[in-house]
């Protein structure tokens, strides 16, 4: 098993932290794991984009040229990031801000709405745990919720372990969307 | 953890008794992760923000005189002003670590990863005939246990040791498993280990200078046969290397640090069409692998050298090979990383055609 991984989106959307969880939870789950950021100033604003790798076996480059799941949530990460889905792949976009739909019909296609299904949960914060809810769900890898949990747990601070459960809703929700 | 974090907690398990730093992307959080571990309440390690890089690096010379395993970090135009520094210990005969996470240049250039320091880390750096032991590492786990392997050949030779990494496997997060909590040495381990250090007589010997000036040109010609001596022996000793499917390959890659991970996937790449490819990663960058570069070559096509920069590992191989058979470079300057398919394809055009 190994999946290539990339998320991509607008700085400050939670990309970096969401692809952090997403490792940790994999380590959880005892596989080996790569995360690689865009570093430097697109953090703080921008476009933000990190790989991640979850394998079986040693992992080779953390840079690559196509991958197995793309999460887009902006028009620019679309664009960029779509044609390079593998052939029978995924590819999660937020329909929001999106102008102009991918054109692929070789890979699976979710278009979700993350944004309005965060809203309904009433915290805008919970944004890309939505998303990650929805990765996990169409992901063929299917990481168990408490190794999830688990890697919720080392990637969040302490003092904010009260919003644990918090993730763990907006997970779900995000998991209705596929 | 990132490689950066790495090395902050591989320093503190290693008793590294001081790191002196000044901030630089892309290796600050080596100075943040020491700031937030506190080790100075937990091993007594000093952890100390410098007013610069020249300042950090002086500190070093001073620690490391009186026999403290200690070290700096810096990304590429932070070790350049350190070079004075760097050339003062190899001549003063000092045991240091020094990080180096690679950004691209010249100037202040990028903070995009590179390897264009390579040069510059090998071939001497500073002023005068000296070099230092460089460690390439390509994965976080690497830059843990470099920090161990660096400190220990560095006072095994007494010479400053560098880890030449780059803005790669600095910002990249892995899985690694850190080594045990070592005790810091005391005084008189110290003493015992390093007798040529500046830590006070207590009446018991002569007086130890360490020094860097020697004015009489003919003790200055003796200084430096015994460090030329000293390199030749980490020369035969010390190179290190890791080889992929090289036995059955027609054409081999040679990179280093993370760039050897990206060849890897393009070997695979090129083995999935049929083209047999090989990788040779060397590890030290000097002592430059030569033997295993030469061995590994026999009865190839042809070498690609695939790095961050415009052609500098090249050289070495070249060197070793004595070109033998075909040495092409591919590189990608200014920060930009070359994807796997794309070395796969320069592969495939520069040899197969």
């Amino acid at each position: 098993m190994t999946q290539e991984i990339i998320i991509a989106g607008f700085g400050g959307q939670g990309v970096l932290s969401m692809g952090k969880i997403l490792a940790y939870s994999g380590l959880m789950d005892d596989k080996e794991v790569t995360w690689m950021p865009s570093y430097g100033p697109e953090q703080r604003g921008g476009t933000a984009n990190v790989t991640v790798i979850l394998s079986d076996e040693r992992i080779s480059s953390p840079v690559l040229d196509s991958y197995d799941i793309v999460v887009a949530l902006n028009q620019q990460s679309l664009d960029k990031f779509s044609p390079r889905v593998k052939k029978g792949g995924i590819l999660i976009y937020d329909v929001n801000g999106i102008h102009k739909r991918p054109e692929r019909d070789d890979v699976t296609v979710y278009p979700v709405d993350a944004m309005g299904a965060t809203l309904e949960l009433g915290n805008s914060k919970a944004y890309n745990m939505v998303v990650m809810g929805a990765l996990l769900e169409a992901m063929p890898y299917k990481l168990p919720m408490e190794n999830v949990m688990k890697g919720l747990r080392k990637s969040i601070p302490e003092r904010h372990h009260n919003l644990l459960p918090l993730n763990e809703q907006a997970i779900e929700k995000g998991r209705t969307l596929i | 953890m990132k490689g950066n974090e790495a090395i902050a907690h591989a320093a503190i398990r290693y008793g590294c008794d001081g790191y002196f730093g000044y901030p630089i992307t892309p290796q600050s959080e080596v100075l943040e992760t020491l700031e937030a571990l506190m080790p100075w309440e937990t091993t007594g390690m000093t952890v100390l923000q410098a007013e610069s890089e020249v300042a950090a690096i002086n500190m070093v010379y001073g620690g490391a005189a009186s026999g403290k395993a200690v070290m700096t970090s810096s990304s590429s135009p932070g070790i350049s002003l350190k070079q004075e520094g760097i050339s003062y210990m190899a001549g003063a005969e000092l045991p240091a670590l020094i990080l180096n996470v690679m950004r691209g240049g010249p100037g202040l250039g990028t903070i995009q990863p590179s390897q264009a320091d390579y040069f510059q880390a090998t071939k001497g750096g500073g002023h005068g005939d000296y070099h230092l032991i460089v460690l390439a590492p390509s994965s976080v786990q690497e830059m843990v246990d470099f920090v161990a392997l660096g400190f220990d050949l560095s006072f095994k030779y007494r010479t400053p040791a560098m880890i030449l990494a780059d803005g790669i496997v600095g910002q990249m997060m892995e899985k690694v498993v850190l080594p045990g909590q070592r005790p810091r040495r005391t005084e008189e381990q110290v003493r015992e280990q390093c007798p040529w250090t500046a830590n006070g007589r207590k009446g018991m010997r002569r007086r130890n200078v360490i020094t860097s000036l020697e004015l009489e040109s003919s003790r200055m010609e003796e200084i430096n046969n015994r460090l030329q001596a000293r390199y030749a022996e980490i020369c035969a000793n010390e190179p290190r290397w890791e080889e992929l499917g090289v036995e059955d390959a027609d054409y081999l890659i040679v990179a280093f640090g993370s760039v050897a991970r990206i060849c890897a996937k393009a070997a695979q790449l090129s083995r999935d069409k049929g083209v047999k490819v090989g990788i040779l990663r060397p590890i030290t960058l000097w002592p430059f692998p030569e033997e295993a570069v030469r061995k590994a070559a026999q009865g190839k096509k042809g070498i690609l050298c695939v790095e961050l920069n415009a052609g500098q590992m090249i050289e070495d191989v070249r060197l070793a090979v004595h070109d033998a058979l075909p040495v092409k470079h591919y590189g990608r300057l200014g920060g930009i990383i070359p994807s796997p398919q794309e070395v796969a394809d320069v592969l495939e055009r520069e040899f197969v055609k």
